[in-house]
């Protein structure tokens, strides 16, 4: 059996990803630790005195995360408080484990915890969307809620930061996945250990050169995986590409602006949210699934039949005709 | 040779949600290796859908295995030669996190 590469004396149970060094239990967990808190020291993550939000999946990522936050927190003194964060997306069944390991979490750690769910911040659970938009498709407004959601929890509790459990190969794949979709703007934000929000809530990865399967043993994945396999430094060195890739002066980006309606951080005039929100509420729930280009010209044909139709607005409010009524789209016709 | 097997990080999920296993491997001539049981047990314990286990001749990647809680790694992975009693736990890691 290998022995430890610290010459601790002691038998290894792991070979490090980064490293290749075959370490035992508590260097490991040493090694790992440290590392985590020159990233935290090194990129000046977070300010002394500050609130933290940990946005808290029940997941491996966010439970590694609250632990090793409290632990650095109080070894070397950052002065921080810590919260859990968690959203519930409102689907029977899904969350019961993860809100269980999370409350787990908020016992363990002695964190206070606060759960969001969908129907708070949106008025709708994702089984009531489902129930409209069908099984294809509502990844969409999951995934883009939750992302705000979030946001607007970590608002709503007054905090300074939002920390995310974004491990190196989550941040990798993000990566690959920009580049693949030649998202430039994106490319520069994902690898970033802090991003601002616009509404002055900095998100942070403490995680952000940890290794996935470090984090254990404490479909473009499975190319990453496979990379990994040959060379795990591939996932660094993908990182590393994100970092420097510098972009053409003359490219246009979208730039990170307001959403006219909500407020809330966006790269257009109206938020993905706000437009899934408005589909949702016109009984137009595919609205917002697809292009932003498209949205666009549907929003101006309804507009312009909206004028030629001759009803009420009462009238196209009701359940039975609004689905056969161009009128749907009046601003006011909602439920 | 009597061994114990268990999944979990929902590995568990191709092995009828169950994730521990007491296993009896057959009687052969030659040692059982790691890359022996992972055949066997797609052929035996696996329900369904073999690729989401099994990749060319080793586990997909993504799954980390656990040799008496020792990274297979350090282990020289598919070929370990199997001993009697031993507890093999596979970690699937590709369910988000």
């Amino acid at each position: 059996m290998p022995r430890c590469s610290t010459q601790c004396g002691k038998n290894a149970i792991l070979k490090r990803p980064k490293t290749g060094d075959a370490l035992c239990k508590e260097c490991f967990f040493e090694a790992f630790e440290n590392e985590i808190h020159f990233t935290i020291q090194r990129a000046k993550l977070f300010r002394p005195g500050a609130t933290v939000a940990i946005a808290a999946s029940g997941g491996k990522d966010s439970t590694v995360l609250a632990y090793v936050l409290k632990l650095l927190n109080e070894k070397y003194d950052y002065q921080l408080k810590l919260v859990l964060l968690s959203i519930d997306e409102g689907i029977t069944g899904y969350r019961d484990d993860s809100l269980d390991t999370v409350k787990k979490n908020r016992d363990d750690y002695d964190m206070p915890l606060k759960i969001m769910s969908y129907k708070d911040l949106y008025g709708w659970t994702m089984d009531e969307i489902v129930a409209e938009i069908g099984r294809k498709n509502n990844c969409t407004f999951c995934g883009v809620f939750r992302r705000q959601a979030l946001d607007r929890g970590a608002y709503l509790l007054n905090v300074d930061y939002l920390a995310t459990g974004h491990n190196a190969d989550d941040i990798a794949e993000t990566v690959l996945m920009n580049i693949l979709r030649g998202d430039l703007s994106r490319l520069n934000r994902c690898t970033s250990i802090i991003t601002d929000s616009g509404d002055g809530i900095p998100r942070v990865k403490p995680l952000k050169y940890t290794f996935e399967k470090e984090i254990v043993m404490g479909h473009a994945r499975v190319l990453l995986k496979d990379l990994e396999k040959i060379d795990p430094a591939i996932i660094m060195n993908i990182i590393q590409s994100g970092e420097n890739i510098r972009v053409n002066e003359t490219a246009k980006i979208p730039k990170l602006t307001k959403c006219t309606r909500c407020n809330y951080v966006s790269s257009q005039e109206i938020c993905k949210a706000c437009i899934l929100l408005e589909g949702l509420n016109k009984g137009l729930p595919r609205l917002g699934v697809g292009k932003s280009s498209r949205v666009k010209r549907i929003l101006k044909i309804n507009e312009e039949n909206s004028k030629k139709c001759s009803r009420t607005e009462e009238s196209c409010c009701k359940e039975n005709e609004k689905k056969s009524c161009v009128c749907k789209s009046l601003s006011s016709c909602v439920r | 040779m009597k061994i114990k097997v268990d999944f979990s990080g929902g590995a568990e999920l191709l092995f009828g949600n169950q994730k521990h296993h007491e296993v009896d491997l057959p009687v052969k001539d030659k040692p059982w290796l790691l890359g022996d049981l992972l055949f066997w047990l797609k052929d035996n314990l696996l329900q369904d859908r073999p690729e989401l286990f099994l990749q060319d001749n080793s586990v997909r990647p993504g799954i980390l295995v656990l040799v008496n809680e020792i990274d297979w790694e350090l282990m020289d992975t598919i070929n370990y030669e199997i001993q009697l009693n031993d507890s093999i736990l596979f970690i699937s890691t590709l369910h988000g996190g």
